[in-house]
């Protein structure tokens, strides 16, 4: 059975490199609120339809990793067919107390701690598990978090491809060139996910990237 | 507050470095790490706080370090350890904030006695 189905996934691997046909499994990495799911919507919806996720003012709304297959990106003629997995919020910390400010109650906040910090862990393992990763960082904010230099560490020493998204370029106070001096070494492109705006640019720069 | 050596944190496992931020850090301890940890170790040990967080008695680290080093030595480079870890400072999340961090300082606050 392992044989088989080892046998089948090199026939398939190798068929697409004779017909260039390109896939990745690329996931969708950041800080709780970056806006990783409003992004994994956006791509779904604009080339299969669906969406990935809720979304939520309240961090770690996110709490399960969720993977869309077979999403098919075309641009600057190349093709690249993508599983897109969104990862929940990565964190360092996670204190129950914080949802209650946003009103939930104590039970409801302490059970939302404790499947954030089951869902981190699960953004940690599929490290392991992808062809390459989108870091959505909120270009309103300090870039040089520790999720952001952790995620960054991770993919260089693991040599696998990353582009940097910049989100929220629709606030006032967003500063995509912040994060551009923060980690000069890698591509990055500045898009509103909410908005849609440079979202093209985003779609070439990951079929140039991961094609 | 401990400072800790590279000559310390070089003869130590990954796991051995983990449990020892840990503890002290779970004691109130803020932790300075001479050579920091890799990337790989800096993952794990935030997977192992996931672990460890209990409402009320420990709400998870602050942890602050610089971007790897890419540039190592030419040995370094042949057995595959360009990248180096570098200073890092670690501590419990209710005790130690970043005031702010840039590519090359990293302003915290320590609150004593929370």
């Amino acid at each position: 059975m392992g044989f088989f189905s080892g046998f089948r996934g090199s026939l398939g691997a190798w068929i697409n490199r004779i017909f260039g046909k390109k896939r990745a499994k690329i996931g969708l990495y950041g800080p709780p609120n970056s806006g990783k799911t409003t992004l994994a919507n956006r791509i779904v919806k604009d080339w299969s339809g669906g969406v990935v996720g809720t979304v939520s003012p309240i961090p770690h709304e996110t709490r399960r990793a969720v993977r869309k297959e077979g999403v098919q990106i075309n641009a600057n003629g190349s093709s690249i067919e993508l599983d897109i997995v969104d990862t929940p919020g990565m964190a360092t910390k996670i204190d129950f107390k914080e949802f209650m400010a946003f009103g939930l109650d104590e039970a409801e906040a302490k059970k939302r701690a404790k499947e954030a910090t089951e869902g981190v862990i699960e953004a940690i393992k599929w490290l392991d598990d992808l062809d390459g990763v989108l870091l959505i960082m909120d270009s309103t904010e300090d870039p040089y978090t520790q999720v952001n230099v952790t995620v960054i560490g991770n993919m260089e020493a693991r040599k696998l491809p990353l582009l940097i998204v910049a989100n929220k370029m629709d606030l006032p106070e967003a500063s995509p060139a912040r994060i551009k001096a923060a980690f000069p070494q890698h591509s990055m492109v500045p898009v509103s996910a909410l908005e849609g705006t440079n979202i093209d640019e985003l779609y070439q720069a990951i079929a140039n990237h991961f094609g | 507050m401990d400072l800790i050596s590279g000559e310390k944190l070089a003869k130590m496992t990954s796991m051995e470095k983990i449990r020892l931020i840990l503890d002290k850090v779970k004691t109130g301890k803020i932790v300075v790490l001479e050579s920091g940890l890799t990337p790989d170790e800096e993952v794990r040990l935030i997977e192992m706080t996931m672990t460890e967080i209990r409402v009320d008695e420990f709400s998870g680290i602050e942890i602050e370090s610089y971007p790897s080093k890419k540039e190592g030595s030419f040995l370094d480079k042949i057995f595959g350890r360009s990248l180096k870890g570098r200073m890092t400072v670690i501590g419990p999340a209710n005790q130690l904030r970043t005031i702010e961090k840039d590519q090359y300082q990293i302003s915290t606050k320590v609150s004593v006695g929370d």
